[in-house]
C-alpha cells in the first residue's frame, strides 16, 4: 500500500457529487454559434490567424501565439467565421475579452490529421511540439500551458509524477467520470507524460469517495507501474501543494514551484487532451463540464466543444430558468458568480451549478472578528488568516506580504468556518490584486525615472557638444585671423604680393611710385627746354583770341536784352583781352629770341 | 589622592581619544555618497514628471521634502504617495493639496494621427521620451512609455494630442474589497 502524510488544517463540506454522477457522460452536440475566447491559458492572448467570412475545418488553428507564452486556439468544429470582436468570456470581473465566434455548418469536417501511433520513436521535443501545436494548458483551472510545464528547468529532475485525480471541491464530477468513462485515455496520456519526463515513480491520487473511478483506473492500470493512491476525502487534497503532500510527505517552498522538490502535478483532463493530441492528432477543442445544482432537472456531465455557450448545456441539463438564484463557474469553494449565461466553455471550464436560493443563499453579512481561530486551524497552508485579514482590511499590504499572502491557495477553508462570516478569501484576493499593481507601478516608475534620467544626460551632453563645437568655431576663427595677420606682415617685409588686396595695394603703390617718377622726368624735360614753343605760343594766342571773340559777341546780345549777367561778362571780356594781350606779347618776345638766335646761329 | 585622580583623567583622556579616531576613521571609511534620504523619496515617488508640484521633475520634489517641503503636494500619486512618505519620514499624513491638481484614474497621453503636423513640439516636451516621431513625419505616443504628465498637451500647436483615461480591462482588473458598512438587519430588509 502506498504510504501517505497528511496535510495541517482542512476541512469536510458537504460533497454535493451524487447529483452529478448518476448519468453517463453526454455528447452535448454542436450549438448555434460557439464563441472562443482568444485566451483560455495563462500567458499572453492569442491573435486570430483567420478572417471574418473565412471557412475553417474541425481541428484547424484558428488563433496563435506568436510572441510570449500561450498556446494556440482551434476551430472545435467545421463553419464559417462570424465575427472577431469582444464578448462575454467566463471571468469574476464580468468584462469581455476578444472571441473568435463561429457559425458551425453541421458537417464537423475534420481538417486532415496525421495520428502518431509510435510515439516512442519521436524525440521527445517533438512530441512537446505536438502537445503545444494541440493547444493544451492544464485543465484543472489555472490553464498553465502543459508543454512548458512538462520542460522543468534544466537543473531540476522530475522524480515524482502525479496525477491529480482528487478533485476535492463539493459539485465538480468531471474528473470522476472521466476516470470512470475514459480511463484508458487517461492511462495512455500519463504514459506519455511519463515517458517524457522519465520519473522514478507515477502516482495517481484518488479522494475515497470516488469508488467507482477507482475501481476502473486500477483496471486500466494492470500491468503497468503506475500506482494509484487513494487518499481521504479531505478539502483541498485537491489543491497541487496539498495532493504532493499527502503523496510524497514533501512540502513545496514558498515561492516555489513542484520541480524544486522533484514533483510535478498533472491534471485528469490535460491527460486525456495530450492522449488524443498524440494518438488522435486531435487538438484541444472540447472537454468535460459538470451541470449541475438543484435548478436542473438533469445535472451530469457533458462532453462540450470549447465555445460552447453556458446557457445551451443549461438547457441540455434541463434548466428551470425560475428556481436558479445564481450562477457559479466552478464548485460551490472556489468558484465565482456568473453575471450572464452568454459566456462560453473555456479549455478551463469544469462545472457550473445552476443553485437555487435555498441551496448556495446569499452570503450572511459580515459581522467583526471574535478571533476565535479557527480559520487558523483549518488553513491548508498553515498561513495566519486572521492576520492576514487584518492587514488587508486596513491597506497595510506589506505586512501581509510579509506573513506569505502570497502563498494563499484562495481555497476558501478559512470563509468556510469562519462563525462571523467575513469573506476572507475576497479580502485576501483584493490584497493580492493591490500588491500586484502596486508591483507594476513600482517598475514602470522605475522605468520612468530610468528614461527620465537618460533624457536629462543626454540633453546635457547635447548642450555641452554644442558649447564645444562653439568653442571649437571661435578657436578656429582666431587662428584663421592670426594665420592672415602673419602672412600680410610677411608680405610686407619681402614685398611680394600675397594675395589679392595686398597685390592691388603694391600696385597702388608701385603706380605711386611711377607718377612721381613721371612728374620728376617732365619737370627735367620742361627745365632743359630753354627755347620757347612758337607753335605752342601761336595756338595759346588763337585760343584766347577765340575764346575774346565768344565773349564779346556773348556781351554783345546781352547787352542787347539787358541781362544781368552783363556786369559779370564785361569782366570776362576784359579778363579774357588781358591775356590775348599776354599771349600777343608772349609770341612777340618769341619771335624776337627766335629772330635773336637764328641771326646768331646764321652770323656764326 | 591626587595620583589618583591624574590616572583616571589620563585613562579617559585616553579612551576618548581611541574612540575618536575610531569614530573618525568611521566616517570617512564608510561615507555614503549623496543623501540616501533623497533616493528613499524619490524611490516612492510616482516619476510622471509632471512638474504638477511645482518643481521640475520627481527627483527635485524630493529632495525639496527632504529639505522640509510638505509631502502633499503630488497629485499623480495621490492618497497612497502621501501615506507612504508620512510612513517613511515618520509625519501625520495630510490630505492631498488640491492647488497642485487632483487625484484621477491613470491617463496617457494619445495622439490623433491624422491631424500631426510633424513640429516635433510635444517630443521636446516629453520628459521620458516617451513621443517618437521626426520633423514633418507624423508622431505617436509610445503607451507603456507614458506617464500621463499632460506636458505634451500644451505645446502642440493643432490640438491633435487627448489625455484618454485607461479603462480597466479584463488583463489589469483585480478585485475589489468586499463592501461593507450594512448590517445583518439592512441585508433582510433589502431582500424582503
Amino acid at each position: 500500500m502506498t504510504q501517505l502524510w497528511d496535510f495541517s488544517g482542512g476541512i469536510h463540506p458537504a460533497e454535493n457529487k451524487q447529483q452529478s454522477t448518476s448519468r453517463p457522460i453526454r455528447t452535448a452536440g454542436i450549438p448555434e454559434r460557439l464563441v472562443v475566447p482568444l485566451q483560455q491559458h495563462i500567458g499572453e492572448p492569442a491573435e486570430p490567424l483567420v478572417e471574418v467570412g473565412e471557412r475553417v475545418l474541425k481541428g484547424q488553428k484558428i488563433a496563435d501565439v506568436t510572441m510570449g507564452m500561450g498556446v494556440p486556439v482551434h476551430a472545435p468544429t467545421s463553419g464559417v467565421v462570424e465575427r472577431i470582436a469582444e464578448m462575454p468570456v467566463p471571468h469574476p470581473s464580468g468584462l469581455n475579452d476578444w472571441c473568435i465566434t463561429l457559425k458551425p455548418d453541421g458537417e464537423d469536417q475534420w481538417r486532415e490529421r496525421h495520428p502518431v501511433t509510435d510515439y516512442r520513436s519521436l524525440d521527445p521535443e517533438a512530441v512537446l511540439g505536438i502537445i503545444h501545436e494541440a493547444g493544451i494548458s492544464g485543465m484543472g483551472g489555472a490553464g498553465f500551458p502543459t508543454d512548458i510545464k512538462l520542460r522543468p528547468p534544466k537543473d531540476r529532475k522530475v522524480d515524482t509524477l502525479i496525477l491529480n485525480g482528487a478533485e476535492c471541491e463539493p459539485y465538480i464530477t468531471a474528473d470522476d467520470m472521466t476516470m470512470r468513462e475514459k480511463a484508458a485515455e487517461v492511462v495512455s496520456g500519463l504514459k506519455v507524460m511519463a515517458w517524457i519526463l522519465s520519473p522514478e515513480r507515477c502516482v495517481i491520487g484518488i479522494e475515497d469517495n470516488k469508488p467507482q473511478a477507482i475501481e476502473s483506473m486500477q483496471k486500466a492500470c494492470e500491468g503497468t507501474q503506475i500506482e494509484i493512491a487513494v487518499i481521504p476525502t479531505k478539502y483541498p487534497s485537491g489543491g497541487e501543494k496539498q495532493l504532493i503532500r499527502v503523496l510524497t510527505g514533501l512540502e513545496v517552498p514558498s515561492a516555489g514551484i513542484p520541480a524544486d522538490i522533484g514533483v510535478m502535478c498533472q491534471n485528469i483532463g490535460t491527460a486525456v487532451a495530450v492522449s488524443r493530441a498524440v494518438f488522435e492528432d486531435s487538438p484541444l477543442i472540447s472537454r468535460i463540464v459538470t451541470i449541475t445544482g438543484e435548478a436542473v432537472r438533469e445535472p451530469g456531465n457533458f462532453e462540450a466543444l470549447i465555445g460552447t455557450p453556458i446557457d445551451y448545456l443549461l438547457e441540455q441539463a434541463g434548466l428551470e430558468p425560475q428556481r436558479v438564484n445564481r450562477l457559479v463557474l466552478g464548485g460551490s469553494m472556489m468558484g465565482y458568480t456568473l453575471t450572464t449565461t452568454a459566456v462560453p466553455v473555456t479549455k478551463t471550464t469544469n462545472c457550473v451549478i445552476a443553485a437555487t436560493g435555498a441551496e448556495l443563499p446569499a452570503p450572511p453579512t459580515e459581522r467583526p472578528c471574535i478571533r476565535c481561530g479557527q480559520c487558523a486551524e483549518v488553513c491548508p497552508m498553515e498561513l495566519l488568516p486572521q492576520q492576514l485579514f487584518w492587514y488587508s482590511k486596513s491597506g497595510e499590504f506589506e505586512k501581509a506580504e510579509h506573513l506569505n499572502l502570497f502563498d494563499c491557495i484562495e481555497c476558501g477553508a478559512c470563509s468556510y468556518v469562519c462563525p462571523s462570516s467575513i469573506p476572507l478569501v475576497q479580502y485576501y484576493r483584493y490584497a493580492k490584486g493591490e500588491i500586484r499593481v502596486q508591483r507594476a507601478e513600482q517598475i514602470k516608475a522605475d522605468r520612468a525615472r530610468e528614461r527620465f534620467e537618460a533624457r536629462q544626460a543626454r540633453l546635457e551632453r547635447e548642450q555641452q557638444e554644442k558649447e564645444q563645437r562653439r568653442k571649437e568655431r571661435a578657436k578656429a576663427a582666431a587662428e584663421a585671423q592670426a594665420k592672415k595677420q602673419a602672412e600680410a606682415e610677411k608680405a610686407a617685409a619681402t614685398g611680394e604680393a600675397v594675395d589679392e588686396r595686398a597685390a592691388r595695394a603694391a600696385q597702388v603703390r608701385q603706380a605711386l611710385e611711377r607718377k612721381k617718377a613721371k612728374a620728376a622726368t617732365k619737370a627735367e624735360t620742361t627745365a632743359s627746354e630753354d627755347k620757347p614753343d612758337i607753335e605752342a605760343l601761336e595756338k595759346q594766342l588763337a585760343q584766347a583770341k577765340a575764346k575774346l571773340a565768344t565773349m564779346q559777341s556773348m556781351l554783345d546780345d546781352a547787352k542787347a536784352q539787358q541781362a544781368d549777367n552783363v556786369d559779370k561778362l564785361e569782366r570776362a571780356v576784359a579778363k579774357n583781352h588781358d591775356r590775348v594781350q599776354r599771349a600777343e606779347q608772349a609770341l612777340a618776345d618769341a619771335r624776337k629770341a627766335l629772330a635773336g638766335t637764328t641771326e646768331s646761329q646764321t652770323s656764326d | 589622592m591626587l595620583t589618583g585622580i591624574l590616572i583616571a583623567v589620563a585613562v579617559l583622556l585616553a579612551l576618548a581619544l581611541v574612540f575618536g579616531g575610531l569614530l573618525g576613521f568611521a566616517s570617512e571609511r564608510f561615507k555614503v555618497e549623496g543623501n540616501p534620504l533623497v533616493d528613499q523619496i524619490d524611490a516612492l515617488l510616482p516619476q510622471t514628471q509632471c512638474g504638477q508640484c511645482g518643481f521640475p521633475g520627481c527627483r527635485p520634489y524630493a529632495e525639496a521634502i527632504a529639505q522640509g517641503e510638505a509631502i502633499n503636494k503630488c497629485a499623480p500619486g495621490g492618497e497612497s504617495t502621501i501615506k507612504a512618505l508620512a510612513d517613511l519620514l515618520d509625519i501625520e499624513p495630510q490630505p492631498l493639496d488640491a492647488e497642485h491638481g487632483v487625484e484621477q484614474a491613470r491617463r496617457v497621453a494619445v495622439i490623433r494621427e491624422d491631424e500631426c503636423i510633424g513640429c516635433t513640439k510635444c517630443i521636446q516636451a516629453c520628459p521620458v521620451d516617451a513621443i517618437l516621431g521626426a520633423a514633418k513625419h507624423v508622431h505617436t505616443v509610445i503607451e507603456s512609455e507614458c506617464t500621463g504628465c499632460d506636458l505634451c498637451v500644451e505645446p502642440c500647436p493643432v490640438d491633435c494630442i487627448d489625455m484618454v483615461t485607461l479603462e480597466p480591462d479584463i488583463r489589469t482588473w483585480t478585485w475589489t474589497p468586499p463592501s461593507s458598512g450594512i448590517i445583518a438587519t439592512d441585508r433582510q430588509g433589502a431582500s424582503a
